[in-house]
């Protein structure tokens, strides 16, 4: 009996394993170090993500495969694994200090936060849709158990629990999707796939349509886009903070890269069906975003429903099906996760006094903590969308390549949910600069979280100004799906 | 015909016995109907010639999960009545849902036409369980490293979510407790009647 190996090549792969080996790596160390030691575990895997980094960087993003297709490495699985890392390594660095004070710094944090940084990994280079769920599950298996890793807080568990019994019933519906694909074309690949759509002309079963639309509910789930957002406000606001900024990025960058394999590798020809239910989702989550978000006083939850108003523009971009409209998506990614990093590294640097998560506690900022104020001001503005930051730059790149696209009615409605919204980040800069101060904000501002602040709020200025690298980036990245 | 006979059979108690562990009022008769979901299910995979698949359900599902199910159900002291009655305020909304999602699942089994070429490892002459043992480890040989990680994740989750280290374990000092001698230990006293030990 013959055994058929398939086409092995490891180089490609050797940015997981890097993280694979070192998460394992990790994990023997911390038990090895005991209590003692265990700070050290947080900046060797910040290491580790730098070294991963540049790993991705030297890789070739040649557009080759192994396992039979099953992995894929191109200039898009490249650019999205870098932002991974950086979406990563950011909100690791903010939450160092918050990580050790608040006891979660058995290097197990560390251990599954890696493991959670490799599911995001093999999620971008999928090539078929087996890989994808895998990925999806190491990632958000992970993240599950970083949401209730404050083990004596009620809220956390309860944030812990909520994610992973809605997660699993949107791996559920996602795997449901997956199902009804194969049974459709008899193949999981992505390639397979769209092949089986142009050779059917238009005569595809229905079953094809609702397995895409399940799949799309399913990766909805992640990406936290309404009507599948009701889990965001309430896990955002019990997880620990810094677990919080992380989830606020990563899985996005994640589950956006799996949206544009499935929807522009296996889906392309259809667009005509996906297009309009992702700008209806666009639609809701752009209206939950600004309308829900003004009713919040905590800030975690207000910052989970601007993620969801955020997660609006992106679907719009998205939604153009056209090469602009790609491009609009990771500009405005990129800079999300520099302005959503930034804002939740002010929230982890007001905790340390044992304040922060209520939008009150930022009254009077201004005139103890000058500087921090001003950044946390330049970020909301920039969530906003007010220029010359760089969100602003996002929101125009995503409506340009809408109105190309010939959705003027949807540009509009985005503009206007943008004015909407601007009132809610205008509300925090408007408690910093214009109330007293009712907390003493004594606390000491490490200097890695500092680096991070003033490193993001740089990003926002020089993107908001000149974005012609962020730009030229994004154009060879999307190339290949021209 | 014999097949189809046996087939509604099993497909019949599947569906009374799902019906049976969300509806029961008991948890632990909850859990008994989900051990008979699972071997019914069990059936209808052999009657497909999934015989590997029918074995793992039974082997793990029943043998492991379900009996852990058990054990949580019994263990916890939960009053599921309240639950349920919170449960039935949205049963007019869960009952809408199910009902759109089966007329979308009817609608798309009439009209779809099952292509048999796609269901090769059911019907190729291997036996099902060596086929999926050549694939497993050479075509699929990366997915199944991946569900390995994703088996030590859940593996350090769980200790993470549960261990608690007790501020002073209590443990035994073998060297200690053979040092002692019987003077250090046994006192004898003298206690006059009514008056007590002090």
């Amino acid at each position: 009996m013959p055994v058929q190996m398939p086409d092995i090549n490891l180089g490609l792969m050797l940015p997981e394993i890097l993280v694979a080996l070192l998460a394992m790596a990790l994990l023997l160390l911390s038990a090895w170090y005991g209590k003692e030691g265990r700070g050290t575990i947080g900046w060797m895997s910040i290491l580790g993500i730098g070294l991963t980094a540049l790993a991705i960087m030297a890789s070739g993003g040649s557009g080759e495969t192994t396992f039979g297709g099953m992995f894929v490495d191109d200039q898009f699985s490249r650019f999205m694994k870098l932002l991974l890392c950086v979406s990563t390594a950011l909100p690791l660095l903010i939450s160092l200090n918050y990580v050790r004070e608040h006891k979660m710094d058995g290097g197990e944090y560390y251990v599954i936060t890696l493991f959670s940084m490799l599911g995001g990994m093999i999620m971008i280079s999928s090539g078929d849709f087996v890989m994808l769920y895998l990925g999806l599950e190491l990632m958000s298996l992970s993240i599950y158990v970083l949401a209730a890793f404050k083990r004596g807080d009620v809220k956390s568990s309860e944030a812990g629990l909520k994610y992973f019994i809605l997660g699993s019933l949107a791996s559920g519906i996602l795997l449901y999707g997956i199902s009804l694909i194969y049974g459709s074309f008899g193949s999981v690949s992505f390639i397979d796939v769209a092949q089986g759509i142009t050779s059917a002309h238009g005569h595809l079963s229905p079953a094809v349509g609702l397995g895409m639309v399940m799949i799309i509910g399913g990766l909805s789930f992640k990406i936290a886009a309404a009507p599948f957002h009701m889990w965001a406000p309430d896990v955002y606001e019990g997880s620990p903070t810094s677990v919080t900024a992380l989830m606020g990025v990563m899985p996005k960058v994640a589950a956006f890269a799996v949206l544009y394999r499935v929807l522009l590798i296996a889906f392309p020809g259809l667009h005509d069906q996906w297009g309009p239910l992702l700008q209806f989702m666009a639609v809701l989550s752009l209206a939950v975003g600004s309308f829900a978000a003004i009713a919040q006083t905590n800030i975690k939850r207000m910052l989970a429903y601007s993620a969801v108003g955020h997660i609006g523009f992106l679907l719009i971009g998205l939604a153009t099906g056209t090469s602009d409209g790609y491009q609009s998506v990771l500009i405005y990614l990129t800079i999300y996760i520099f302005m959503n990093t930034g804002a939740f590294a002010l929230v982890l640097i007001l905790n340390q006094d044992g304040i922060g998560d209520n939008l009150t506690d930022f009254k009077g900022l201004a005139k103890k903590r000058p500087y921090l104020a001003m950044l946390m001001a330049t970020f909301m503005f920039s969530m906003g969308g007010i220029p010359p930051l760089a969100g602003f730059i996002g929101k125009l790149y995503v409506f340009m390549a809408a109105v190309k696209a010939g959705m003027i009615t949807i540009a509009i409605v985005g503009v206007l949910f943008s004015a909407v919204s601007a009132f809610y980040y205008l509300r925090v800069v408007k408690y910093m600069y214009f109330d007293e101060a009712e907390s003493p904000f004594s606390m000491e501002v490490s200097a890695t979280s500092q680096a991070v602040v003033v490193l993001s709020g740089i990003i926002m200025l020089v993107w908001g100004v000149f974005p012609g690298s962020l730009l030229a980036w994004t154009e060879t990245t999307i190339r290949m799906f021209q | 015909m014999v097949a189809d006979i046996v087939f509604y059979l099993f497909a019949t108690i599947t569906v009374v016995a799902a019906l049976g562990v969300v509806s029961a009022k008991n948890q632990v008769h909850s859990v008994l109907f989900l051990v008979l979901t699972f071997f019914t299910t069990a059936a209808l995979f052999v009657l497909l010639g999934a015989e590997f698949l029918a074995a793992i359900l039974v082997m793990v599902y029943m043998g492991a999960v379900a009996i852990l199910f058990l054990f949580v159900v019994m263990m916890l002291d939960v009053e599921f009545s309240t639950l349920k009655e919170e449960a039935v305020q949205y049963l007019p909304l869960g009952i809408a849902v199910g009902v759109v999602i089966l007329i979308e699942m009817i609608v798309i089994i009439t009209q779809v036409h099952v292509d048999h070429n796609n269901m090769v490892a059911v019907a190729g002459e291997i036996p099902n369980t060596m086929e999926i043992g050549r694939v497993l480890y050479t075509k699929y040989l990366l997915p199944f490293e991946i569900a390995s990680i994703i088996l030590l994740v859940a593996l350090v989750g769980a200790i993470v979510l549960t261990l608690r280290e007790r501020k002073r374990p209590k443990r035994q000092n073998i060297p200690k407790q053979l040092a002692r001698t019987r003077e250090e230990a046994v006192e004898l006293k003298k206690v006059a009647s009514g008056e007590g030990a002090s």
